[in-house]
Order: C-alpha cells, then sequence, then structure tokens
C-alpha cells in the first residue's frame, strides 16, 4: 500500500466498537437459547434409547399384562386421549364464554377486577389441591365415584384459567380498530363478535386449549384420587371396546398415572416397561403440540390481514 | 333549509383534559359543513359525539345537548339504530377481514338485509360511489385488507354508504388517496348532499374551500369562527382565522 485510499463509508472507532457488542450480546443470547434445547433432546433421546426395545406397534396397540410387567399401552394410552376429550368438551364452552365476557364486555370495575383476581389465584393452585378438591366436589358430593368424568371435571377445573388467559390472548389479538368499524355501522357488540372477532381468533383459541388440556392431562395428582387405575379388567377382542374401552362413570387406566405405578410400585418392573410409558406418554404430548403448532402456522398462512 | 343538527354548549372530557369546550353549532340539511382545525382542536371529538361513538371511550364526559332533527341523541334508546344513520369514515383506512363484497354488505346484512339482488345493488352502487368500483369490479370476493391504503379509504367510504345514512361524516378522508380520485370524490359529494347532510373534518383547507357551504375553525377545543364559506375565505372576521387559512399560524 503505497498510499492510504480514504474511505468515506470507513466506521469511527464507536461505529466499531458498538458493532462489536452487537455481536457479543448477539452471542451471549444465542447460546442461551441453545442450553434451552439441551435438556429437551437429552430427555427426549435418553427415553428413546432406554424404550427402544418395546417400542413397536405391538407395544402401542396391545393391552398391559399382569402388573403392566408385559404387554402392551393401548389402555391407558386410550384413556388418556378421552381424558383430554372430555375435558376439553366441559372447558371448552365456558372458557371461551368467559374469556369472551372478560375480554370484550367486562366494565373496569371492581367486580371484573375481582373476577380477574381469582382466575389469576386459580392458576397459581397447585395439582395436588385441584385433586383434593376434585374428591370433595365430583366425586363425593356430585356422587360421580371415582370415574372418568369425575376425573375429567377435575382437569377442566384446573385449566379453566389458563384457558380464559389463552382465549383473552386470541381475542385481543384482533385489532381494535375492526371493532370500532363496526361499531360505527351500528353492528351490536355480538354481532361484531359473532362475524369479525371470534372468526378470527377462534383457531387461536382452539389451540390454546387443546395445548393446555394435554399438558394437564399429562400430570398425574389431579387424577390419582379422582378415577386413575392401575388395571382394568376389559375384555378388548372386538374392535369396538378395543377403541372405547371406558364408559363416564368407569375408572379409567391413564397414561401419567400408570408410569407411576410401574416406575414405583411394583418391584421386578423390567426397565424397558416404564421407559416405553414415559416415551408415550412425551410422545402422545409432542403429537398433540405439533398438531397445534402446525394448525397454528397454516393459519397464519391464511392471516387475513 | 332547516337545520339538521344541533349542538348546545356542548363540552366533553377525557378524564381531566377537556377535549370540546362549550361548542354550539348548527348544521343545515343538505349542506356540506367543513370543520377545519389543527391537531387536538377536538374535531374527531366532535363528530364522534353526534354517533355516540364517543360513549365506548372510557373515562368521556359528555355536557350540553346534542341533537338531530331536534331529538336528543342522549334520548335515544336504540343507540345502533342512530350509528345506522350516521355514516362515519375515520383517517386511518379499516378494511374488515372479509372479502371486498363483504365489507360493503356487512352493514345492511347486520340491519337485517338478506335479498341477495338489493345486496348486489347496494355494493355496486357504494363502490361506484366512492369511485372504487373499475378498481375492484373483477375481484369482488378477494380480501378487503389486501388492498392499498387508499383503496382501503374508499372501500371505508363505500361502507360507510351503504346503509343510505342521512348525515356522513368524513374525517380527514382523503389523507392517503391520490389528487386525481380525491377530485372525483369531491364531485361526488357534492352529488351526495342532496340525499344526505354531510360532515366534512379536512386538513386541506382548499378542500374545504372547494366543496364546503358552511365551515367552522376550530383551535384548542374552542370554535375561533363559523360562517358562510366563501364569505370566511374572502374576509375572515378573526386574525387566527386568516393565519389559518393562508398557512401562517404557528
Amino acid at each position: 500500500m503505497s498510499e492510504a485510499v480514504h474511505n468515506p463509508f470507513a466506521g469511527s472507532d464507536f461505529e466499531t466498537k458498538k458493532l462489536r457488542k452487537e455481536n457479543r450480546v448477539k452471542g451471549f443470547m444465542l447460546l442461551a437459547s441453545l442450553v434451552l434445547i439441551v435438556p429437551i433432546l437429552v430427555i427426549i433421546g435418553y427415553l428413546i434409547y432406554k424404550a427402544s426395545p418395546v417400542l413397536s406397534w405391538d407395544y402401542i396397540w396391545g393391552d398391559p399384562g399382569p402388573l403392566g410387567k408385559s404387554g402392551g399401552i393401548w389402555l391407558p394410552l386410550i384413556g388418556t386421549f378421552y381424558l383430554v376429550v372430555v375435558s376439553l368438551i366441559l372447558v371448552a364452552p365456558i372458557g371461551i364464554l368467559a374469556g369472551v365476557y372478560l375480554n370484550e364486555y367486562a366494565p373496569n370495575n371492581w367486580f371484573t377486577r375481582a373476577i380477574n383476581m381469582a382466575v389469576t389465584s386459580l392458576a397459581g393452585v397447585p395439582s395436588i389441591v385441584h385433586a383434593l378438591f376434585g374428591v370433595g366436589c365430583f366425586v363425593l358430593t356430585f356422587k360421580m365415584g371415582e370415574s372418568l368424568i369425575a376425573a375429567a371435571c377435575t382437569i377442566a377445573v384446573m385449566t379453566i384459567p389458563v384457558i380464559v388467559t389463552a382465549t383473552r390472548e386470541a381475542l385481543a389479538s384482533v385489532p381494535q380498530s375492526f371493532r370500532d368499524a363496526c361499531w360505527n355501522m351500528g353492528a351490536t357488540k355480538w354481532q361484531t363478535i359473532r362475524t369479525i372477532v371470534l372468526p378470527n381468533s377462534i383457531s387461536g383459541i382452539l389451540t390454546g386449549i387443546i395445548l393446555e388440556i394435554s399438558r394437564a392431562a399429562g400430570e398425574t395428582a389431579p387424577i390419582l384420587f379422582t378415577g386413575a387405575t392401575a388395571a382394568v379388567a376389559i375384555n378388548t377382542s372386538d374392535l369396538g371396546t378395543k377403541l372405547m374401552p371406558y364408559d363416564l362413570d368407569d375408572r379409567f387406566m391413564a397414561l401419567s398415572y400408570h408410569l407411576h405405578v410401574v416406575a414405583e410400585k411394583i418391584s421386578g418392573m423390567p426397565e424397558e416397561m416404564k421407559y416405553g410409558t414415559a416415551a408415550v406418554l412425551i410422545g402422545l404430548i409432542l403429537v398433540v403440540n405439533s398438531f397445534s403448532i402446525s394448525l397454528r402456522l397454516y393459519l397464519r398462512t391464511r392471516k387475513k390481514w | 333549509m332547516s337545520t339538521h343538527i344541533d349542538f348546545l354548549d356542548v363540552s366533553v372530557f377525557y378524564g381531566a383534559h377537556k377535549a370540546l369546550d362549550e361548542v354550539t353549532l348548527s348544521v343545515e340539511r343538505n349542506e356540506i359543513f367543513g370543520i377545519v382545525g389543527p391537531a387536538n382542536s377536538g374535531k374527531t371529538t366532535l363528530l364522534k359525539a353526534i354517533n355516540r361513538t364517543i360513549d365506548l371511550v372510557t373515562g368521556t364526559k359528555v355536557v350540553g345537548e346534542v341533537s338531530i332533527d331536534g331529538q336528543n341523541v342522549n334520548s335515544i334508546k336504540n343507540v345502533n339504530s342512530l350509528r345506522r344513520r350516521v355514516g362515519m369514515v375515520f383517517p386511518l383506512p379499516v378494511g374488515l377481514p372479509l372479502s371486498i363484497y363483504e365489507n360493503v354488505a356487512y352493514g345492511p346484512r347486520r340491519a337485517g338485509m338478506h335479498d341477495p339482488e338489493k345486496l348486489d345493488e347496494i355494493v355496486e352502487r357504494c363502490l361506484k360511489q366512492s369511485v372504487l368500483w373499475d378498481e375492484v369490479k373483477d375481484r369482488l370476493d378477494s380480501l378487503g385488507t389486501k388492498l392499498s391504503g387508499g383503496q382501503q379509504q374508499r372501500l371505508t367510504l363505500a361502507r360507510a354508504l351503504s346503509l343510505e345514512p342521512e348525515i356522513l361524516c368524513l374525517d380527514e378522508f382523503s389523507i392517503a388517496i391520490d389528487p386525481v380520485t380525491t377530485m372525483k370524490i369531491e364531485n361526488v359529494l357534492v352529488e351526495l348532499k342532496k340525499d344526505m347532510t354531510i360532515i366534512l373534518v379536512t386538513n386541506l383547507i382548499q378542500q374545504a374551500h372547494r366543496i364546503s357551504d358552511h365551515v367552522m375553525f376550530l383551535n384548542d377545543s374552542q370554535i375561533v369562527e363559523m360562517g358562510d364559506t366563501q364569505q370566511m375565505f374572502s374576509s375572515p372576521k378573526q386574525e387566527l382565522t386568516k393565519k389559518y387559512l393562508s398557512g401562517e399560524m404557528g
């Protein structure tokens, strides 16, 4: 270099320094994000590795053998599935209606604030307390007995605060200007909600609800005393019984409780049966999650504004 | 001509802030009433007081009397029927997340109109009046929200016309619309005033000069001057009006 060429775009010292800082900060954040996914990968990888001797179609489709030491996982799997479905049917209407009221109608007064506080507090109640409430309320007082419906009611009560919150968030994502435009044309609030607000948020609401309930159904405590059982005497030789083994007032098997039993209660349990149950449980939750996520992604491409 | 809309000592408070200060005015039937004034002078608030959408803003208080055809708007039990009679176009264009056709048919449908032929008629008439028809007639089923800003603004105007309002309030309707189209819409407005009373809030002083019959100058929540358009533009009584109209205020 004979002569330093003047570069008009060369950064000042300050510009160089702030660029370096930008890269450093970005690096830290990337690192934190990587740390985040390590446990997930380790858990899933380890489970699949340990469960691999039993994981097969026969394991998923087969009924558990004596004490769960052999055989498959079908009855607990379908039990958890029905638990989710029944809870969903119970909680979705109440959660959605309450969420719509709180977001669209409720005036800002002490009553609304009290409801909001109740919702927040309810979300903080531990699941074992919900379980005891379920026993007292549904099993004993309403005389449902230990049954699928009592467990589903308990799950429903447990998830309602999160669902109200999810509903409100989905509704709040619809721009206020749409509501103003409708009101200016003499549409009532309900007409506006029915024609504009709900159609553009219902998918977000449902996604949130499915996600929340499947998460709750993976818990053991709420179903421990309300309807889950370690074994059921059901003859599943015909397909109808196989697909619908439980009535609403039957006790049922569920994956989370099954895991609790095979992992802790029975001695001499083959390792792979424990890990197999855990793998199927986490697999079920992952399937539901990816269903929710793909629904959300699909709807994002169809976003109307 | 008879008076259509009356404001009698109307003040509007947003909490402690006074957005409109003892405004008294009357708008005659079938005229274009222009309102000019700087930002924050209370123009939009005044419009919202007419169809009572101001009630939807929390913490507002309206004092005084707004009346249409001598009837106090606060005494109207069914506020939705009032809002159907008053068409509103606000400066930010809002295409509803529906097809172009459904955007215009929205108001009539909510008012209980379900005859497909009549709806077709309304949609065509309103889109023509808002000078949007030629641009969208071949794609009425595409989304209204995907139109350009200026097109959405004309869609908003079409929607406001869909209920055949007796009063049409336009709040800076032309900020995103090109001058040629603006002129076309202005011509339509002059036609429309045969059927309705139009209140035109505008930042384009020349627009008020061109098409309004009376003009009001609002500043700082108060009326500075109000009167016949020609007279006010040629010989304003107040010094402030003169400065504002000639672009020298501030």
